[in-house]
């Protein structure tokens, strides 16, 4: 997807968005998410309720996020500011993301700060950390479906995994080494059926994954 | 406490910048930063992940608690600053760029080449957070409790979507009900 500058480009991207409707918008995503899956918000509010962008350009969107480094549901709030209203736009739309989980989540800390020796708090948090390990899991394995099947693509994430959680390497030292290489072995010369599938407009970020948003 | 913000600072722009695949891959390097070079606990670490995960919007908004808990209220905002400007930018930055690299086959290698590293660290994050969940830090045994709800959370999405706030709540309230 272009950015804004370009906006003939675009079909089906709304004209006329105020910054404050794109304030509005994420403010909402970011108000009703309760327990995480914003990016799955984010998409029934662009693409089912205002209809400021079709299914494929937040698709487009959402892969361009993935590959970016950032927390995905951040990333599309700027790209979409960005491509509707420039960086004006990309304000109205993070801060709107953010700023009701930010009032919330330091409330709660408040609360955390003054209870936390209470064994019902405790346990309580205990309880969501045990089912976040659960949702972090499942998410993996959905967004990674293609992957895990992949001997590649299974060897990179063995060794990525290695290296942080045994070996405890520095995050920056395991992307700047593994990273490279990874591209590199994904070169496009030896993969003549990935470049077709570039043409084919990405036929696997269609795939069922998206049904299931949950970042 | 001057030197200490800047470090705080740098600590999560860095980890906003390096969150290859989303908030989960930083997880390991968060944890291992906010313990052992500031005083943060893992207990600390794991109850103010929860908190995250009650909170409406991105969960890694939890980080403003960390900031807060290390620093008080200019701590949050260093760390909210830090860990969200920075990675913005680079965003802004690179949907300008984008559109020339549209028809490169080097896009295509990057995102593929990439993915398996961003699932790598996903599980990296995802066993950082079961470590101090799943395991006790004082017997060092395995929690069965934890396991449950672990498995059966797991299990609930595997075969349907249900809202996680739903099953965040009732988690907790499961954990508190039976371990009293």
């Amino acid at each position: 997807m272009p950015p804004s500058n370009t906006a003939n480009e675009t079909p089906a991207v709304a004209r006329n968005v105020t910054l404050f409707d794109l304030f509005k918008l994420f403010f909402l995503a970011g108000a009703v998410s309760f327990g995480g899956g914003v990016v799955a918000y984010e998409r029934e509010y662009l693409v089912g309720g205002a209809k400021w962008l079709s299914d494929e350009d937040f698709l487009s969107t959402l892969e361009i996020s993935e590959t970016l480094p950032g927390l995905n549901s951040v990333d599309i709030a700027v790209i979409v500011g960005d491509n509707l209203r420039g960086i004006p736009g990309v304000i109205a739309a993070v801060a709107g993301l953010v700023i009701p989980g930010s009032v919330i989540v330091m409330v709660l800390g408040l609360l955390w700060s003054s209870s936390h020796h209470d064994p019902r708090v405790q346990h309580f948090l205990l309880g969501i950390a045990a089912a976040a390990v659960g949702m972090l899991s499942v998410v993996t394995l959905q967004l990674g479906r293609r992957q895990f099947q992949s001997a590649l693509d299974l060897a990179i994430i063995v060794v990525t995994f290695a290296a942080v959680s045994i070996f405890k390497i520095s995050l920056a030292w395991v992307l700047l080494a593994i990273g490279p290489v990874a591209i590199f072995l994904y070169r496009p010369a030896t993969d003549r059926a990935l470049t077709q599938g570039a043409e084919l407009h990405l036929p696997f970020h269609r795939g069922p994954r998206h049904g299931k948003l949950r970042h | 406490m001057r030197t200490q913000l800047l470090k705080l600072g740098a600590v999560f722009a860095m980890l906003g910048i390096l969150a290859v695949g989303g908030g989960t891959a930083v997880l390991p390097e968060m944890q291992h930063a906010t313990v052992h070079w500031f005083n943060l606990t893992d207990k600390q670490f794991r109850d103010i992940y929860s908190l995250g995960q009650v909170a409406p919007g991105p969960n890694m908004l939890m980080v403003l608690v960390i900031g807060y808990r290390l620093m008080g209220a200019l701590g949050a905002a260093v760390v909210g600053i830090a860990f969200f400007i920075p990675d913005c930018a680079l965003t802004l930055l690179a949907n300008r760029l984008w559109v020339h690299f549209a028809g490169s086959p080097w896009r295509l290698t990057v995102q593929r080449g990439m993915a398996p590293v961003a699932i790598g660290l996903m599980c990296a994050g995802t066993y950082a957070i079961g470590r101090l969940t799943l395991v006790s830090a004082v017997t060092g045994r395995i929690n069965p409790l934890s396991i449950a709800i672990t498995i059966g959370v797991g299990a609930i999405l595997l075969w349907r979507h249900v809202n996680p706030g739903i099953l965040v709540l009732l988690s907790g309230t499961v954990y508190m009900l039976l371990s009293r």
